[in-house]
């Protein structure tokens, strides 16, 4: 009786008592939502445009991020080192096109998926040659990111809110809206549209597949950057983000593989969903429930909504 | 030309149906098996059986286990780091327990421990599959490893929140613990793996490997002839699990001595899911060449280093084998999706026509 009042009583009294903890906590939960959700934007983009499920999205996160902080660690200043990163991005890309994608074309899903695996050890073993494994501090005054927060006096208390967050929340946005853009108004996006709808018909109206490779994995390159940016802004740039960029796996699950909006949103909800389940029921069951409760999140969803929020209904039964 | 099967009759369904059914096939096993148990004990020395026997057998268990889930029933797992974390748990819980009974007895026990949190964790099954089934795994891989940190119960509440192997004797000798030889405990980890391997392949030759493998290449069609899906990929989850979990109890009784949770983290998972790749999805005996080549490959690397004398660091060195890894991950990919099981196959056929292919 008191274990079910522990958990479906007690933590809804502690959220009306203190509501300025409450909307802290959420806030905390859409920042790391927001971080989730732009891991889970590179997943959907190589997904919808070539099929390929790519683990190495967090590695590749960390790898952009790990080049910028070298190359201005080098004498480079911060922004023809962000150029430079774009290039290398830009050469991965064409890289991982031509000798690993090509040879590959055909296969079934999990031979592409496992390849993917193949990729994300090179990354961490060169990441790790060329930069070395210990954590780095991100660049963020030299690109001209603002630190320091703002203390809001509501609620009874006050709420913080990190100036990085909030520059975080704003530059996914403007991702994502870019990004539709380009996938509604472009050619390359319509072209890129066509190929995710079947491989086949895109090649027979003279779409260079090839191409098309190279400008999604380009494009998820990019927003790895942008990811690695602001993670490294807010915590340290270490190849422990890999680890957490495993937590974008939910967010895909909840949004639906081929959804942008849907990476969005299940990148939200799991943020806030972890970080209220970690503050008030996490004492109940010992810390460190934020490790596994957004697995158990998208779990408990799947079993309800397969496909996803924003997913295309899968027409098969199993 | 001293390898073909000219001459071999079959003269009922039993003969054709055998596990060898070519005579070469019977004696190249049978010496196969006299080398590993009465050669290697006898000749090579504690460095080799420790470092290379013994944590390649163990993790070829866990490979087979593994492919049985992923390569013959076609579920892909990332949990098999947890599965062999619940072996090894419920072995140290068990010998806890009942300190007189046998240990191979709780090693075998343990498996079905872990046999049943794999029939909880491949309860989604029922519903998703492919990418969506490995992300519920994933679950079970983080939330086991929360368990193995979080419910002091489960290492005895240990300061140290590891587990550390009591001495268990059998016969008189001891098997398990610090006083154990290297020679013991690889004889027993070679039969406990041999007995296995044996019950892997009479499985995967019978019914129940037959609609595992109906079921991995086209589950509607399967079910049309009769099949039912959800007793069929559970049992795949248990028994996958089950093999996962004697690895994972014979890892640390056996091998290591003393583990924590990090020894069955998210790394281990996909370890064994790369000698399985690599070895060959739906081969028993890929899963040997595997777990070889992948926890053979980085000891073999600092031992090159050793002997050339090259001055790199270790940390150089383990990098050095994470881009030779993940290299040699997609040259397989590309030149052999079936794996080194395949390689092997199209070696014997050779062999079999050597020397006049035509």
């Amino acid at each position: 009786m008191h274990l079910l009042y522990q958990i479906f009583i007690d933590p809804f009294v502690q959220m009306g008592s203190a509501p300025d903890l409450l909307v802290q906590t959420l806030w905390e939960g859409l920042v790391s939502g927001v971080l989730y959700a732009l891991i889970a934007l590179g997943f959907v983009l190589i997904f919808k445009a070539s099929g390929v499920f790519n683990f190495a999205q967090g590695i590749m996160v960390v790898f952009a991020a790990l080049t910028l902080v070298g190359l201005y660690a080098h004498g480079v200043p911060a922004f023809i080192a962000l150029g430079l990163t774009l290039g290398v991005m830009f050469l991965l890309a064409i890289a991982i096109e031509r000798f690993m994608l090509r040879p590959l074309v055909n296969q079934a899903e999990i031979i592409l998926f496992m390849a993917t695996f193949g990729l994300t050890y090179i990354l961490i073993g060169a990441g790790q040659l060329i930069f070395g494994g210990d954590p780095k501090v991100m660049i963020s005054d030299q690109l001209l990111l603002p630190s320091g927060a703002y203390r809001i006096n509501a609620f009874g208390g006050f709420v913080q809110m990190q100036k990085i967050d909030i520059a975080a929340a704003i530059m996914a946005s403007l991702m994502v809206a870019a990004l539709a853009v380009f996938f509604q108004k472009t050619r390359i996006g319509r072209a890129l549209r066509a190929v995710a709808d079947s491989h086949r018909a895109a090649l027979s109206v003279g779409i260079s597949l090839e191409y098309i490779w190279v400008v999604v994995w380009f494009a998820s390159g990019v927003v790895a950057l942008a990811t690695g940016i602001m993670w490294g802004a807010r915590s340290n740039v270490s190849f422990a983000l890999e680890i957490i960029a495993l937590k974008a796996l939910p967010v895909l699950i909840l949004g639906g593989f081929t959804s942008i909006p849907g990476a969005i949103i299940g990148g939200i909800i799991i943020g806030v969903g972890e970080k209220i389940g970690e503050f008030y029921w996490g004492p109940l069951f010992g810390s460190g429930i934020e490790e596994w409760f957004a697995y158990v999140i998208a779990l408990v969803f799947l079993l309800f909504r397969p496909q996803g929020l924003f997913g295309e209904r899968i027409i098969e039964r199993i | 030309m001293f390898y073909r099967e000219a001459g071999q009759y079959k003269t009922s369904y039993r003969a054709d149906q055998a596990l060898f059914p070519i005579r070469q096939d019977q004696i190249g096993m049978l010496l196969i098996l006299a080398v590993a148990f009465i050669v290697v004990p006898l000749t090579q020395s504690d460095f080799v059986i420790d470092s290379f026997l013994t944590p390649i057998l163990i993790f070829s268990l866990a490979a087979i286990g593994l492919n049985l889930l992923t390569g013959y029933t076609g579920l892909l797992s990332l949990g098999t780091g947890a599965f062999m974390g619940v072996g090894a748990f419920g072995c140290y819980k068990l010998t806890t327990f009942f300190p007189h009974v046998n240990i191979v007895v709780i090693i075998i026990c343990s498996g079905f421990l872990s046999a049943a949190a794999g029939i909880v964790f491949g309860l989604p099954s029922l519903r998703i599959k492919g990418f969506y089934l490995a992300v519920a795994t994933l679950a079970a891989q983080f939330f086991l490893s929360w368990c193995f940190i979080r419910v002091p119960w489960l290492y005895n509440y240990n300061v140290s929140a590891s587990i550390e192997v009591p001495e268990r004797l059998m016969f008189g000798i001891p098997i398990t613990g610090p006083t154990a030889t290297v020679t013991t405990r690889y004889l027993v980890v070679l039969s406990i793996v041999s007995v296995m391997t044996l019950l892997a392949s009479n499985l995967i030759r019978g019914r129940i490997g037959r609609t595992w493998m109906a079921v991995r290449d086209m589950d509607i069609a399967a079910e049309l002839i009769g099949i039912k899906l959800y007793p069929t990929k559970l049992l795949a989850f248990a028994v996958s699990s089950f093999y996962c979990g004697v690895a994972g109890a014979m890892l640390v009784f056996l091998y290591l001595g003393n583990a924590e949770s990090e020894s069955f983290n998210i790394n281990q998972s996909f370890l064994v899911l790369f000698m399985v790749i690599i070895g060959g999805l739906g081969s028993l005996l890929g899963s040997f060449f595997g777990a070889a080549l992948i926890y053979g490959l980085p000891i073999v690397l600092r031992m090159l280093k050793e002997g050339l004398g090259i001055a790199v660091t270790s940390a150089t060195l383990e990098n050095i084998n994470f881009i030779i890894l993940g290299t040699l991950i997609i040259l397989f990919l590309i030149a052999e999706p079936n794996g080194l099981a395949r390689l092997w196959q199209i070696g014997k056929q050779k062999l079999r026509v050597w020397p006049f292919p035509y």
